[in-house]
């Protein structure tokens, strides 16, 4: 099952990525929707679901986006790693330390996929912090949203449709 | 039984040991794991296809018939018929300056001109880092790697390959890994036009400090990398100073719009390589 879930998760983070950025493309670098399920993984399921996640999320975009294959895999494996085992140390049930490590991972991410770029090309080391940081803040945002969804998502449904009875048999 | 739970470590040390050795093997021979890359994209490109398809498809239901409908059928329609005399345009603009050089130089007529093919933008990158772009034709339709694409506007970027059959990548201009060959029109100053980290700005290098370069001028493809077809707009010259070495420092406003790419051009003309010859003309 936990197969399952990863694969659909990083499967429908690859379309909704590909298909929101061909629509959008000046705002393409504002949501990495990938690294999202790879981080949501890492934390919901552990070090060993995020490492595997990462390699299979960070190699599908390699190979769809046509650069050097391998350089997204080894970013994402060592992001989904490290997010996963940080989250096995530590608590990160709330809502803050959720944000921060998404903040925390989609930094990682950019300074390592940077990194690796400028040492592979031989060329300066730039990262662009300014586009990252909205980048973080928007993962993060959309991260805690989806672990609300899915965490509150169903108590919330059930509750509203407990009260929606009691009103009804109060009624009548 | 092999629990990998239990070996985290040895794992995460195999996977981080493969993909290094997967780049460097890419690294060292040019190129490329394209079976990998070839099968990924061919089975990925159809979902793109299909993705595409449905969220065209409701954006026409939604636009067609909850919008004005009959108003935007026939804005489509003029703004394809602007776009298409606008490619037509910037045809003859580019065949008639080379003419006019080389009746000028040699007397002689230029006849060149060459087939294009229209497609349409199916997806976007799947990674923030790099700018590229799928497109709904591919081998079936005669696209090969590092043939140009470009746009009414002007230069879009190039193919990449692997092609799949329906499907193809193309690297944007605007990509940090992109590059032309250009020239500042109006002084005739060669140099090469590359991606920066902005998706806004070109940088234009190898220009010399004594071309007259100014903020306003146009750059267009020189063809010299065999890739671009000469005349072709680039963009336009923003800031133009004197580098600290034999060059100018020249940031290059691109012509074409990639925040709202969605029909484009392939130049169905086979890459040739670029010589020096051609680079001194």
């Amino acid at each position: 099952v936990r197969t399952a879930i990863v694969l659909v998760a990083l499967c429908a983070a690859l379309v909704v990525q590909t298909t929101l950025s061909g629509m959008i493309m000046g705002s393409a670098r504002g949501l990495d929707l990938v690294l999202i399920a790879i981080v949501y993984l890492a934390l919901a399921y552990g070090p060993v679901t995020g490492m595997l996640a990462g390699t299979a999320g960070g190699l599908a975009q390699d190979a769809l986006a046509g650069g050097i294959i391998g350089i997204g895999g080894l970013t994402n494996t060592l992001v989904g790693f490290l997010v996963g085992f940080l989250g096995a140390q530590f608590i990160v049930a709330q809502t803050l330390s959720r944000f921060l490590m998404f903040v925390a991972a989609t930094f990682a991410h950019e300074l390592l996929f940077e990194g690796l770029h400028a040492l592979i090309e031989v060329r300066r080391f730039v990262p662009n912090y300014p586009s990252t940081a909205v980048q973080s803040g928007l993962n993060a945002v959309l991260g805690v949203t989806i672990f609300w969804v899915v965490e509150k998502g169903p108590t919330v449904l059930q509750n509203r449709r407990m009260r929606r009875a009691s009103f009804g048999k109060r009624r009548f | 039984v092999l629990d990998i739970r239990q070996r985290a470590g040895t794992l995460f040390a195999f996977l981080m040991i493969a993909q290094v050795l997967l780049i460097s093997a890419q690294v060292s021979t040019k190129s490329g794991s394209r079976v990998l890359s070839l099968v990924t994209f061919e089975v990925f490109s159809r979902v793109q296809r299909a993705a595409a398809a449905g969220v065209n498809g409701l954006r026409a239901v939604w636009g067609g018939y909850f919008a004005l409908r009959g108003v935007r059928a026939e804005n489509e329609s003029l703004r394809r018929q602007l776009a298409d005399l606008q490619v037509r345009m910037q045809q003859r603009e580019a065949l008639a300056g080379r003419a006019d050089r080389l009746q000028q130089l040699l007397g002689l007529r230029d006849r060149a001109t060459f087939p294009t093919l229209a497609a349409e933008v199916i997806a976007g990158s799947p990674n923030p880092g790099m700018r590229t772009i799928t497109i709904d034709r591919g081998s079936a339709d005669g696209v090969l790697a590092d043939m140009a694409v470009i746009a009414p506007a002007g230069v879009i970027g190039r193919i990449i390959g692997p092609t799949a059959r329906h499907a193809a990548r193309v690297q944007l201009l605007v990509d940090r890994n992109a590059a032309a060959g250009a020239i500042v029109d109006r002084v005739h100053a060669g140099g090469m036009v590359l991606g920066t980290e902005s998706e806004t700005v070109l940088r234009m290098d190898l220009v010399s400090n004594l071309a007259d370069v100014r903020p306003g001028d146009a750059v267009i493809a020189s063809g010299v990398d065999g890739i671009f077809p000469k005349g072709y707009a680039v963009g336009t010259v923003e800031r133009s100073e004197r580098g600290s070495g034999l060059y100018r420092t020249i940031t290059v406003r691109p012509a074409a719009d990639f925040s709202s790419l969605e029909d484009v051009l392939v130049v169905l003309v086979p890459p040739r390589a670029a010589t020096r010859d051609e680079a001194v003309k």
